[in-house]
């Protein structure tokens, strides 16, 4: 026989052309319009950010012209470029000219002995049709001169052009209050993983590697801390360690205002995001290496260094960048508990709320992105290593009875249960004292929301409804688009470009993309600038926010069908959505349910996107609880915040229910 | 029932087909008709492109060239859902979450019968596949043979012109694949259809298929009748892949015979010039002991065609021995044969004896020693 080596080569000629069914462009159909979605969503609100970052705004006086008459209106003198009249009268340093896209230079400056009372008249041109000027708010360029009387002149301002350049980050990195913000938000961001990753190993270890008790219990209560807002442990550590804490002793003249209280409660925020990756990854250690490692005399300390620790890497390490990925981006808790310590995250909001520049917090935003996609990057990057391991065939390690072992897990998880349920029971606690520390009777005064700043229980009622429709909406454009990514056939280039699109908000911080909602959706020329205000935009902004763990819960439930039920059906001549309804869908159904309880509480409790796009009448309770805080109606924050708790443990009880009910009918196939 | 007009009937046709994954090319130039109502099988190492074959056929993988030709009308672009199949996998991919009814009504529902009439249709199709009284139970349920009977029950249902067997039997116990095996064989006599199997087993292709294709590496070795391919392989590659076969260097002498050592033997004619390297084939149970040396030599019927050999190592397995054989006259040579027990007991024969054996000269073939590079 001859050798059949890879040099063989197709005949020349066209590939045969695949006839595409009706399934085909339907499927196609369906993914180009979630494709759109994320494109509208997410691309081109952050492709307006970074346009916005990059762009700078300059008033160029050389390309203005004036001349001034005498008391009887005779132009006699020559005109006088408005770069002339400024190196005479030094009235402009460079900075006043780079100003932003709002930018106003007043030109009656120029002229010292200018009064609005004086017959003298003016006449001003561009000398290119660049230059725009305006005349009160009317626009005007062009070489013509304008012939103006003094009370007239007077109203004469000088607009800025635009440009694209890297002027913006200059100025962002010559001012030393903003760069400090890098610093400090990379070394907080560092301390609070070594911590949280540190106490969840511990945690995580003794869940998995021993017999003590109520382990159920302590899940439970180690996975509360997501149902709240990021912000509420910053409200219990004031209450504990603040100015009129009750512990303010144990703080020893230190303040709780700044790193130490950001880091306290990024802590209690990531824990139970730390505690379920490292859980997975101690899970799938293999009991035989254990057996082994016994056979062969080691002691427990050799075996925990040379088994667990090595078995459990990439789950320590995903966990870290996770952790660090969720400190570095958050907003809410440095806000409320920052006090004058700085981070990019809040230096984002205060750019935009406070100061109204837009380029600076564009600026800022880019700069927080850069952190923000590495530590994205590194956890995929180690997720796809920690499938390996999961894929080999191990024995599933059972712990054995060590009264001593157990008595000191128990002892652990016991003493940061107590923080976890402490935080929160100080949060309930003060919700429900007349006035911290001067009437300490108990009220419900503090849940008259209407009386506060903040949106009162209107607030609450449109967080709830937030969180219903993101829920629903999320989970079918969330599930339908990961559906058809998986199972439709050829497609390349189409399906890698969604698969891009569906992975990228997890590398997007919520500030970030609020604010390229705000530059997207804000600009009168988009034709989806109705939606700026609305609901609508908090719906699309937290769907897209939450896209990627969504997106991976779904295809990893798809992944787990046989990929020929496609093939059947086709054969059997059925269109493809019977199938997706009568089999993907059922099969799916506990991955669509957790879902949408995933999409329900991070709706409840996000404040990063949504901060830039609340209007007053869609207000929502996480929102309320920050506005209170800053308003100083700190009782009323923690008592909105503990309404976001109890609603969020309802949503899951509802959910345990209904997936339970849901199960026994639909499931009926997996009980043998 | 078979309509014996329509048979010998080209039914299914493919022409010139290539299909590759990048650079890599898995089919070349494959030529193949199938006939009306029979049942032909892929067989193949691993990798040799005979499942691409198959999802060429059912347009799941289209191929890169080439045209196939079903019923005579034109298939080569049509998507799956526009042609004619009915498709049984490995994995049987019965739908979980329906009853092993809802599976095997599955195609029906669109076929604008009534209710009743597909509850008749599955309860003939469940008794068809022998297993009456299932249909209510869910596929986890059931065990995998009766699993993979309801795959191939949902894939009959709407009576597809062709029925594709994708490795059908290869998750299953030994056991149950030997049963299963003739229960598809008739089954599909029964019906007629026309089906192809993809299969990696030999045995299976040998005892079901009414003609075998070989492939290897992309390429048709050889289209035949299970008796064909067995006792006529063309290549060295079936020779060896189907079955067990000796293969001996040896040199040739004339058209019809070939010289081994000192010995000359008489074989199958063949095409290779005087003097030209070849490899001498002979199946383990086509050679035929004549006994110990001593008593051979005196007898008068002994053939020219025989080798001296001594009997290195026998090993008995059931209904045969199994004997390794070192030539006396060709040192390095070693050959396995099969013997039966009676020949063993008659002749006496032991390991250490010395022993002359017979080898037809209709059953040793000769192939090039090119075809060994592979």
């Amino acid at each position: 026989m001859m050798s059949t080596s890879s040099r063989v080569q197709l005949p020349a000629g066209k590939n045969v052309a695949v006839k595409l069914g009706r399934d085909d462009w339907a499927m196609r159909g369906f993914i180009a319009l979630i494709a759109i979605y994320l494109i509208i969503a997410l691309a081109f609100p952050l492709y307006a950010m970074l346009s916005k970052a990059f762009s700078t705004f300059h008033v160029d006086l050389s390309q203005y012209e004036f001349q001034v008459s005498d008391e009887s209106g005779n132009f006699n003198t020559e005109s006088i470029t408005a770069q002339a009249l400024n190196e005479n009268t030094k009235i402009y340093e460079e900075a006043d000219l780079s100003t932003g896209s709002g930018g106003r230079l007043s030109v009656t400056k120029f002229f010292p002995d200018f009064s609005f009372r004086s017959p003298v008249m003016y006449k001003v041109r561009g000398v290119d049709t660049n230059a725009v000027f305006l005349v009160g708010s009317e626009r005007h360029t062009g070489p013509d001169w304008l012939e103006l009387d003094s009370n007239t002149f007077r109203r004469v301002v000088l607009r800025p052009v635009a440009s694209t350049g890297l002027g913006n980050f200059s100025h962002y990195f010559e001012t030393p209050a903003l760069v400090r913000s890098i610093k400090n938000s990379l070394w907080i961001s560092a301390i609070s993983t070594l911590i949280t990753v540190s106490l969840a190993f511990g945690f995580a270890y003794a869940l998995s590697r021993s017999c003590m008790r109520f382990k159920g219990v302590f899940r439970l209560i180690a996975m509360a801390p997501i149902l709240v807002p990021s912000l509420l442990p910053g409200i219990a550590l004031i209450y504990l360690f603040g100015n009129q804490g009750m512990l303010k002793a144990m703080m020893m003249g230190e303040s709780i205002y700044g790193p130490y209280g950001i880091i306290a409660g990024s802590v209690f925020f990531t824990f139970p995001h730390a505690m379920l990756i490292i859980t997975t990854a101690l899970a799938i250690s293999d009991a035989r290496l254990y057996e082994a490692s016994e056979s062969l005399g080691a002691s427990s300390w050799k075996t925990f260094w040379t088994v667990t620790i090595p078995g459990a890497r990439y789950g320590l390490i995903s966990a870290a960048f996770v952790v660090f990925n969720l400190v570095i981006t958050d907003f809410g808790l440095p806000k409320v508990i920052g006090g004058q310590f700085n981070m990019l995250a809040v230096d984002i909001y205060k750019q935009v709320i406070g100061q109204q520049n837009f380029e600076m917090g564009a600026v800022v935003s880019v700069v927080l992105l850069i952190p923000a996609m590495f530590a994205f990057s590194i956890d995929r990057l180690v997720q796809r290593k920690q499938v390996a391991l999961l894929s080999s065939r191990s024995v599933v390690y059972q712990p054995k009875k060590n009264s001593r072992f157990d008595k000191v897990c128990f002892a652990y998880c016991l003493v940061i249960a107590i923080f976890i349920v402490g935080i929160l029971a100080v949060c309930q606690f003060a919700a429900l004292i007349k006035f911290w520390p001067y009437d300490l009777s108990l009220s419900l005064v503090n849940y008259s929301f209407d009386l506060m700043d903040g949106g009162g229980w209107g607030a609450y009622q449109n967080s709830i409804k937030l969180a219903l429709l993101t829920a629903f909406f999320g989970t079918i454009v969330v599930f339908v688009g990961a559906y058809m990514v998986e199972k439709t056939q050829g497609f390349k280039t189409g399906r890698s470009l969604f698969q891009f699109l569906a992975m990228l908000p997890m590398a997007i911080p919520g500030m970030v993309l609020g604010l390229a909602y705000i530059f997207f959706f804000n600009n009168p020329s988009n034709p989806f600038n109705f939606i700026y205000g609305t609901m609508t935009i908090l719906v699309l902004c937290t769907v897209t926010h939450f896209y990627t763990v969504s997106h991976l819960t779904a295809v990893t439930a798809l992944k787990q069908m046989d990929d020929e039920f496609e093939s059947v059906s086709s054969s059997l001549k059925k269109p493809f959505y019977k199938l997706f309804y009568r089999v993907s869908v059922p099969v799916c159904m506990p991955a669509i349910l957790d879902i949408s309880i995933y999409l329900f509480v991070n709706a409840m409790t996000t404040v990063s996107a949504v901060v830039f796009l609340y209007s007053s009448g869609t207000s929502l309770a996480s929102i309320a609880v920050l506005n209170m805080d800053d308003a100083g109606d700190v009782a009323p924050a923690a008592a909105m915040g503990m309404m976001i708790f109890y609603t969020n443990v309802a949503a899951r009880l509802v959910h345990a229910i209904v997936s339970k009910g849901l199960l026994k009918r639909t499931q009926v196939w997996r009980a043998r | 029932m078979v309509d014996v007009s329509k048979q010998d009937q080209t039914f299914l046709k493919i022409s010139e087909l290539w299909k590759s994954f990048g650079n890599f090319v898995a089919l070349q130039d494959i030529s193949l008709e199938v006939n009306e109502g029979e049942f032909v099988c892929f067989l193949g190492p691993s990798g040799c492109g005979k499942t691409t074959l198959l999802r060429a056929i059912a347009g799941l993988d289209v191929q890169s060239r080439g045209e196939i030709e079903q019923g005579s009308k034109d298939i080569s672009s049509l998507p799956p859902a526009e042609r004619d199949y009915g498709i049984v996998f490995q994995s049987y991919a019965l739908f979980p979450n329906l009853s092993i009814n809802k599976n095997i009504a599955y195609g029906l529902e669109n076929a604008g019968q009534s209710k009743a009439e597909i509850n008749a249709r599955v309860e003939e199709l469940l008794s068809l596949v022998g297993l009456p009284d299932q249909g209510k139970k869910y596929p986890a349920q059931l065990s995998g043979g009766q699993q993979q009977r309801i795959a191939l029950a949902r894939a009959i249902a709407t009576e597809p012109g062709l029925l594709l067997l994708d490795e059908p039997l290869s998750a299953l116990d030994a056991k149950v694949r030997v049963s299963l095996r003739h229960q598809i064989k008739e089954l599909q006599r029964k019906l007629g259809v026309t089906t192809i199997m993809v299969t990696h087993d030999q045995e299976e292709a040998l005892s079901m298929a009414d003609r075998i294709v070989v492939m290897n590496q992309g390429v048709i070795e050889q289209i035949g009748t299970p008796i064909e391919i067995y006792r006529d392989p063309k290549t060295l590659f079936v020779a060896d892949f189907i079955g067990e076969m000796n293969q001996i260097f040896a040199t040739v002498s004339s058209h019809n015979t070939i010289s081994f050592g000192s010995k000359l033997l008489e074989c199958i004619p063949h095409g290779f010039e005087t003097n030209a390297q070849v490899i001498a084939t002979i199946r383990p149970e086509d050679i035929i002991p004549q006994g110990e040396n001593e008593q051979t030599s005196a007898a008068t019927n002994i053939s020219e065609n025989s080798l001296e050999v001594a009997i290195h190592d026998m090993e008995f397995l059931g209904s045969y021995w199994r004997a390794e054989l070192t030539s006396v006259d060709n040192g390095d040579a070693t050959l396995n044969a099969n013997f039966s027990m009676n020949a063993v007991r008659r002749m006496n024969l032991e390991i250490g004896k010395s022993l002359r054996i017979e080898i037809p000269a209709d059953r040793l073939k000769v192939f090039s020693r090119n075809e060994l590079v592979h």
